[in-house]
């Protein structure tokens, strides 16, 4: 449904996306995932027909966006980033002048105003003015602009940026929902929302797409390594280095200086759990807590868009464990 | 043309929820009413004279006279008020970034530009209609030529197109209202003066800057005489801003 084949574009001397290539199958939902800055609004703005790329071409339901780009343009609805809505006007007026400019015909305007309001929860507020609307109902404006005439592709950018978690779920329970009879991209920063609602998902970071699959697979394909969580009571005993020793462990790691807490890294192939277990024991540091623990999504994505920089300079998978990925 | 009912009445709607065309509205009528008293005064002063000198009086209409100096002076004043009932067209799309709604829907470029144009000519010719109860009345008291009041208000629409194509093009240029008026305020200005250097240019360059002066194309009109080559003038005039912030707006998408 959505092809972007080797999109390229410069804004000035400075490349934002680099030989994007990546499709959208009918009724998918996906996920577009990267760090501040990576292109991900810039690639979508190609396949909205907001602005033509450098070099590439991207189709919409087989049509190219430079050639047919008034046809393609009824085919999505767009959410743009950072919501831009006429807001000196009504909901009703704005939703109104939306449906009129999808060419939806005079008589039939009201209803589907009516249907995308009662869709997007906004019932009470239709008659009020955008700007005296909080966030998250201009939000859901935003949304409501999308769902009219009733797209059967969707592009969001950023739809749950700035709302607060109860309104998250409601709208990612709207995703969910329009995704059944849909196509729809999405693009995010907080990963937890998009392995919940996509079947998968595109990693870009510096304008390049650098995965693509279904959030298990990624997480699998990723883990080289165990991770172990150990806790003990005493942390003044020198443990570390005695870990290290053991065999299959890779590296051991204070969670925080003089907290008694270690990460340590191991081979998957074997459990080396009753060893540190027994080594602790006999240092008599005092076992609190050992447990394997999964590498979140965040720090697949975090290996993902930092992996040049691991490459670069070699040994500091600290970078890559403790950033933050921004919500 | 696809999109230009929708963009037509959003920006009517927008202009008519805009304090600033109530001031606008506001300036043109009061300015309006005092040189229809000063005409007035003017008219019965020179009247009178003509009245003591019937030798004269047969080789100067009056009318022509008054109504001739009060359109020159409503463009003059218009000038001012068409950009900034302009400015908003497009720099307020681009800063507040709805122009990427306006650029993502169904809408094409062409309509855009010509429904924001249409909707701001629109607003126009009610602010001219506003004037109009005083010079009908004016005319009728005086002597009914209509010729030259209909050919005054014509010539006044027309220049007022112009000063608004070129208002929407200044507009499209930056996301600055302010900026946008005062672009539109300065070239306006010189295209208003430009037939002023004409003597001064020579013959050659004098006629070009003869021919690209709006006053010298409005004079005509304001004489009550219909000339289809001072038609042409506005009509290009407006035919050129509108393909300017039609291409204007296509390289502001390619730039992205
Ligand atoms: N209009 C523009 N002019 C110049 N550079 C731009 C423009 N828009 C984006 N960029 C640059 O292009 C790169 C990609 O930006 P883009 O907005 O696509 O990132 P993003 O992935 O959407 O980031 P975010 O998560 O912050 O929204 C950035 O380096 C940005 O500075
Ligand atoms: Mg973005």
């Amino acid at each position: 449904m959505i092809e972007a084949e080797g999109l390229t574009k410069f804004y000035g001397p400075i490349a934002a996306i680099k030989d994007v290539s990546f499709q959208v199958k009918k009724g998918e939902i996906v996920g577009f995932l990267g760090p501040n800055g990576a292109g991900k609004s810039t690639t979508i703005r190609i396949l909205t027909c907001y602005m033509p790329p450098t070099s590439g071409t991207a189709r919409v339901d087989g049509l190219d966006c430079m050639e047919r780009s008034l046809e393609i343009r009824k085919k999505i609805g767009y959410l743009p980033e950072n919501v831009p809505l006429y807001r000196d006007s009504t909901v009703r007026r704005f939703l109104r002048f939306a449906a009129s400019a999808k060419g939806i015909s005079g008589g039939k305007i009201e209803k589907e105003v009516r249907r995308v309001v009662g869709m997007c929860g906004l019932e009470k507020e239709v008659n009020r003015i955008i700007s005296h609307l909080s966030k998250g109902y201009r939000q859901r404006v935003g949304l409501a602009q999308a769902l009219i005439s009733d797209p059967p592709v969707l592009v969001l950018d950023e739809p749950t940026i700035g709302l607060d978690p109860t309104q998250i779920i409601e709208i990612r329970h709207l995703v969910q929902e329009l995704g059944h009879n849909r196509t729809i991209l999405l693009s995010s920063h907080i990963l937890p929302e998009v392995a919940q609602i996509c079947g998968r998902v595109l990693i870009i970071s510096k304008g390049e797409i650098v995965a693509t699959d279904s959030p298990k697979n990624l997480t699998s394909q990723l883990q080289k390594t165990t991770r172990i969580m150990l806790e003990v009571s005493s942390p003044a005993i020198e443990i570390a280095p005695a870990i290290e020793k053991i065999r299959g462990v890779q590296r051991v790691e204070a969670d925080a200086e003089g907290s008694g807490k270690f990460i340590i890294e191991a081979d998957p192939s074997s459990d080396v759990r009753p060893d540190i277990a027994r080594m602790v024991v006999e240092k008599g540091a005092g076992l609190l807590e050992l447990r394997a623990v999964q590498l979140s999504l965040e720090e697949i994505f975090m290996q993902l868009v930092t992996r040049e920089e691991i490459a670069e300079k070699a040994p500091s998978l600290e970078e890559t464990s403790h950033v933050e990925v921004a919500e | 043309m696809k999109g230009f009912w929708p963009v037509y009445k959003k920006e009517l709607y927008a202009t008519f929820a805009s304090p600033i065309f109530y001031a606008v509205a506001f300036i043109f009528l009061v300015v309006t009413g005092i040189f229809f008293y000063l005409i007035l005064d003017y008219f019965n002063h020179l009247s009178f004279e003509l009245a003591q000198n019937p030798m004269f009086a047969r080789q100067v209409n009056v009318m022509e006279i008054a109504l001739r100096s009060f359109f020159l002076n409503l463009s003059f004043i218009l000038l001012f008020l068409a950009p900034l009932i302009t400015m908003r067209l497009y720099a307020e799309e681009r800063r507040s970034g709805t122009i990427e709604l306006l650029f993502t829907y169904p809408i094409s470029d062409s309509a855009a530009v010509a429904g924001k144009f249409a909707a701001s000519a629109t607003a126009y010719l009610l602010l001219l209609v506003g004037t109009m109860p005083g010079i009908i009345t004016f005319a009728l008291i005086a002597s009914p030529a209509w010729k030259p009041i209909v050919a005054g208000y014509l010539g006044t629409f027309m220049i007022g197109c112009s000063f608004i194509s070129l208002g929407l093009f200044t507009s499209s240029l930056t996301q600055n209202q302010i900026i946008s008026a005062f672009a539109a305020f300065g070239m306006l200005l010189i295209l208003w003066f430009i037939g002023e250097t004409a003597t001064l240019l020579g013959p050659g360059l004098g006629s070009v800057a003869e021919y690209l002066s709006v006053t010298r194309h409005f004079d005509a009109f304001a004489k009550g005489v219909l000339d289809s080559r001072d038609l042409i003038y506005y009509l290009l005039f407006v035919t050129l801003f509108l393909f300017l912030t039609h291409r204007q707006m296509n390289s502001y998408r390619w730039r992205g």
